[in-house]
C-alpha cells in the first residue's frame, strides 16, 4: 500500500513528465550556441553538423581572448561551447568557468595525439575540461613582390629583423604594416628577440629594453588590428603583418581565389616564434551540454577536422587525420614545423595581474607612440 | 495632480531610473572593489563572517587614475577631440538648418528626411562604409590617383581625420535638428523691420538671426559633444593607434586588464567631467525659460 503522500508524489511526477514531453515536442528545435575566432571553420562545417544531428547551430566570433575572457568572467554567457587558447584557458578553470568534460560521450577522443594531450595537462590537469581544437604559431607574413620591391632581393624574411631593424621595416612602412592588436603576443616576441625571457615576470623588462626597442620602430607600423589584417594581406593593402600562421596563410589563399596578383607568404623566423594551442570547453552554465558535446565528438573525427584543417590553414591535434589533410598543408614548414624549427618556439605562461597590467600599459604607450 | 497627469509623468522617471540610476548605482558599487579572478571579476563589498559585517570600500582606484598620467590625457584628448568636433559639427549644420528653416514648406519636409535617412541604416554600417571610403585603397585615394592629381594614396584612415570625419558626419542631425526647430520659431517680423530700418542682409544675421539661435546652438552642441566625449565606435574604427580616447582606455581597462573596478572609476570619473556642461546647460536654459 502506497502512503497518501507518496500517492500524491507520484502524481505530481507523471505531471510533470507529461508537461515535460508536451514541452519537448512543443520546442522540438534543440540549439548550440558556438562562441569560436573569427574565420576558423571550414566553410560546410556547421553545415554538415546541423545536416547530421538536427541541431540548430548559433555561431558567433570573436577576435581576441580578452573579450572571450570577459564575457566568460561576466557570467551568463549564453554559449555552449568556446575556445580560449591554451594559456588563458589554464586560469580560467582555476576561476571555475568550465565544467569538465564527459569523456564518455566522446566516442572519437582516442584520436588525438597524446604526445599534444600529455603537454596540455599543465594547463588542464588530467585533460578534464577541453580538448584541443587547433594550434599554430605567430609569425611573420609578407608580400614577396612588394618587399622584394623595397628592400631589395635579399630581404631578411627569415627573421625578425624585418620588424625590428629600423632600416627595414622603414622601408616597408610605405607598403602597409600590421601588428596583431595584442600585447600578450608582441611583446614576448621583443623579449625573445632581445634573448630576455619571454614570459618574464620583471616589470623592468617591458619598461626597458622592449618599450625601447618598439619605440624605435613604432613610426613605421601602420595599424595594430587582430583580424583586418587577413583582407589586408589578400588585397594588397599591406606588405608585412605579425599575425598568426593560419589567418596569413589564408589570406594568401584567398588572394590566389580572386586572382589580384597578390601573393602572400608566411615564416616562423629563425630567432623563434610564440606556439598556442585553441581549446574546445564547456562553460559551467551551459544551457545545451549534451548537444556541445555532440559537437566535440563530431569536431573529433579525423575527416571533419581535417577538412577544417584545409580550409583555415592550421595544424590540428587529431593523429588520425594527418593521413587526409592537403599534402600541400602537410609539408609546408610554417603549418607543420620541422622539428629544428619546433626546438624554438616557446609557449605563453599565465602572468600575475600585475605583469599583465604593465604589459598592456606599456602597449598603450607604444600603440599611441608616447 | 491628476492620477492621469502623475502616471504620465512617471513614464520619463521610469526609463531614467531603470537605465541610468541602477546601472550608475552597479558602476559606482564596482568602482570601490578589488579585481579578482572569479565570476564575476571582483570583490563584494559586503562580507559576512563569524557574526562579523564587513564593509570593504577600495577608493584606490581612483587614486590610481591620478598616479599615472595616461588617464587625465586620455580624458584631455577626449574633450578635445569632441569639441573641435562639435565646432565643426556647428558650421557645417549652421547653413543646412537655415537652409532647410527658411525653404517651403513642401521642400523642407524632404530636406528635413534626407537629414535624418541616412539614421535608418545601421551606424556600425555606416562608421565602416567610411573605412572603405578613406583607406589606401579606397574611393577617394583610386579616384584622385585615377584623375592623375597623386602618385602615393594620401593616408586618411587611421588618423584623427578620420576619427573628425566620422563624429561629424555620425552626429550632425543631432546639430541640425535642434537648430531648424529654433530657427524656425524665429519672429520673421523682427527680421523684416531690420531690413526696412537699413541693415545690410549680413547685418540682420549677425545681430538678429545669430544671438536669437543661441539656444539652439547650445542644445545642438550638447547633443553632439556628450557622446562624443564617450565614444569608443569611431575612434577605434577610423581612428589611429595614436587616438587617445577615453573610450579606447575603458575597453583596455575592461578588456585587456580585466580590471572591472578601475574601468568603472574611469568611467565614473568621465560622467563627474560631463556633468559640468550639463549643469551650464541647464542653467542657461533655466535662465531662458524665467526671461
Amino acid at each position: 500500500m502506497l502512503k497518501k503522500s507518496q500517492k500524491l508524489t507520484m502524481s505530481l511526477t507523471s505531471l510533470a513528465l507529461a508537461t515535460g514531453l508536451l514541452a519537448g515536442s512543443a520546442q522540438a528545435e534543440e540549439v548550440l550556441h558556438i562562441y569560436n575566432w573569427s574565420d576558423y571553420i571550414a566553410e560546410d562545417t556547421i553545415a554538415n553538423f546541423e545536416a547530421e544531428t538536427g541541431i540548430k547551430v548559433v555561431y558567433d566570433v570573436f577576435d581576441s581572448n580578452d573579450v572571450l575572457e570577459a564575457k566568460l568572467l561576466a557570467g551568463n554567457s549564453g554559449y555552449d561551447l568556446v575556445v580560449p587558447s591554451s594559456s588563458f584557458l589554464g586560469r580560467q578553470i582555476m576561476a571555475g568557468v568550465f565544467q569538465p568534460l564527459d569523456k564518455s560521450k566522446l566516442t572519437n577522443y582516442n584520436h588525438l595525439d597524446s604526445e599534444l594531450m600529455g603537454r596540455l595537462t599543465s594547463v588542464d590537469p588530467n585533460n578534464a575540461h577541453a580538448i584541443p581544437y587547433m594550434w599554430g604559431t605567430t609569425g611573420m607574413g609578407y608580400n614577396p613582390d612588394m618587399v622584394a620591391a623595397v628592400l631589395g632581393d635579399d630581404a631578411p624574411v627569415d627573421s625578425w629583423d624585418m620588424l625590428f631593424k629600423e632600416e627595414n621595416i622603414s622601408k616597408l612602412a610605405a607598403c602597409g604594416v600590421n601588428l596583431l592588436d595584442a600585447s600578450d603576443e608582441i611583446l614576448p616576441v621583443v623579449l625573445n628577440y632581445l634573448q630576455l625571457d619571454p614570459n618574464s615576470n620583471n616589470i623592468a623588462d617591458y619598461k626597458g629594453p622592449v618599450k625601447d626597442l618598439m619605440g624605435a620602430i613604432r613610426p613605421h607600423i601602420t595599424k595594430f588590428h587582430s583580424s583586418n589584417y587577413i583582407n589586408d594581406l589578400a588585397n594588397g593593402d599591406i606588405c608585412f603583418a605579425v599575425g598568426w600562421s593560419g589567418d596569413i596563410l589564408m589570406a594568401g589563399d584567398r588572394a590566389a581565389d580572386a586572382d589580384n596578383g597578390v601573393s602572400v607568404e608566411y615564416v616562423i623566423p629563425k630567432e623563434g616564434a610564440p606556439l598556442w594551442f585553441d581549446m574546445l570547453a564547456i562553460p559551467a552554465d551551459a544551457a545545451n551540454v549534451e548537444n556541445a558535446h555532440k559537437f566535440l565528438d563530431y569536431i573529433l573525427r579525423p575527416e571533419v577536422i581535417a577538412a577544417v584543417t584545409d580550409y583555415v590553414w592550421y595544424a590540428n591535434p587529431n593523429a588520425t587525420a594527418s593521413g587526409l589533410i592537403d599534402e600541400e598543408i602537410l609539408a609546408h614548414p610554417g603549418i607543420y614545423p620541422s622539428e629544428e624549427a619546433k626546438a624554438n618556439l616557446f609557449t605563453f605562461e599565465i602572468l600575475p595581474p600585475k605583469v599583465t597590467r604593465a604589459m598592456n600599459r606599456v602597449w598603450t604607450d607604444i600603440r599611441s607612440a608616447n | 495632480m491628476s492620477w492621469g497627469q502623475r502616471s504620465v509623468i512617471s513614464v520619463p522617471y521610469l526609463w531614467l531610473t531603470l537605465f541610468f540610476l541602477v546601472p550608475f548605482v552597479i558602476v559606482f558599487k564596482i568602482s570601490f572593489s578589488e579585481m579578482a579572478y572569479a565570476i564575476p571579476p571582483y570583490t563584494e563589498l559586503l562580507s559576512w563572517a563569524d557574526q562579523q559585517l564587513t564593509v570593504n570600500l577600495n577608493i584606490g582606484n581612483y587614486f590610481y587614475l591620478f598616479t599615472d598620467d595616461l588617464y587625465v590625457r586620455a580624458y584631455l584628448s577626449s574633450i578635445r577631440i569632441a569639441a573641435i568636433a562639435t565646432v565643426i559639427c556647428l558650421i557645417v549644420a549652421y547653413p543646412i538648418a537655415y537652409t532647410i528653416a527658411r525653404a517651403r514648406p513642401a521642400t523642407r519636409n524632404a530636406l528635413l528626411m534626407l537629414v535624418i535617412l541616412p539614421s535608418w541604416t545601421s551606424f556600425l554600417i555606416r562608421i565602416y562604409a567610411w573605412v572603405g571610403i578613406l583607406k589606401n585603397n579606397g574611393l577617394i585615394n583610386n579616384l584622385l590617383m585615377w584623375l592623375g592629381i597623386i602618385d602615393q594614396p594620401i593616408a586618411m584612415l587611421n588618423t584623427e581625420f578620420a576619427v573628425y570625419i566620422g563624429i561629424v558626419y555620425a552626429y550632425l542631425p543631432f546639430m541640425v535638428l535642434p537648430l531648424y526647430t529654433n530657427l524656425m520659431k524665429l519672429d520673421k517680423s523682427l527680421l523684416e523691420a531690420a531690413a526696412d530700418l537699413g541693415a545690410a542682409p549680413w547685418k540682420v544675421f549677425m545681430t538678429i538671426t545669430l544671438p536669437l539661435s543661441k539656444a539652439g546652438m547650445i542644445a545642438g552642441s550638447m547633443l553632439v559633444f556628450i557622446p562624443a566625449v564617450g565614444e569608443f565606435v569611431i575612434p577605434d574604427m577610423l581612428g589611429g593607434a595614436e587616438t587617445l580616447m577615453i573610450g579606447k582606455v575603458l575597453w583596455q581597462e575592461f578588456f585587456n586588464n580585466r580590471d572591472w573596478p578601475v574601468a568603472s572609476a574611469v568611467a565614473i570619473v568621465m560622467l563627474l567631467l560631463l556633468l559640468l556642461p550639463i549643469t551650464l546647460f541647464h542653467r542657461y536654459q533655466a535662465r531662458e525659460l524665467e526671461s
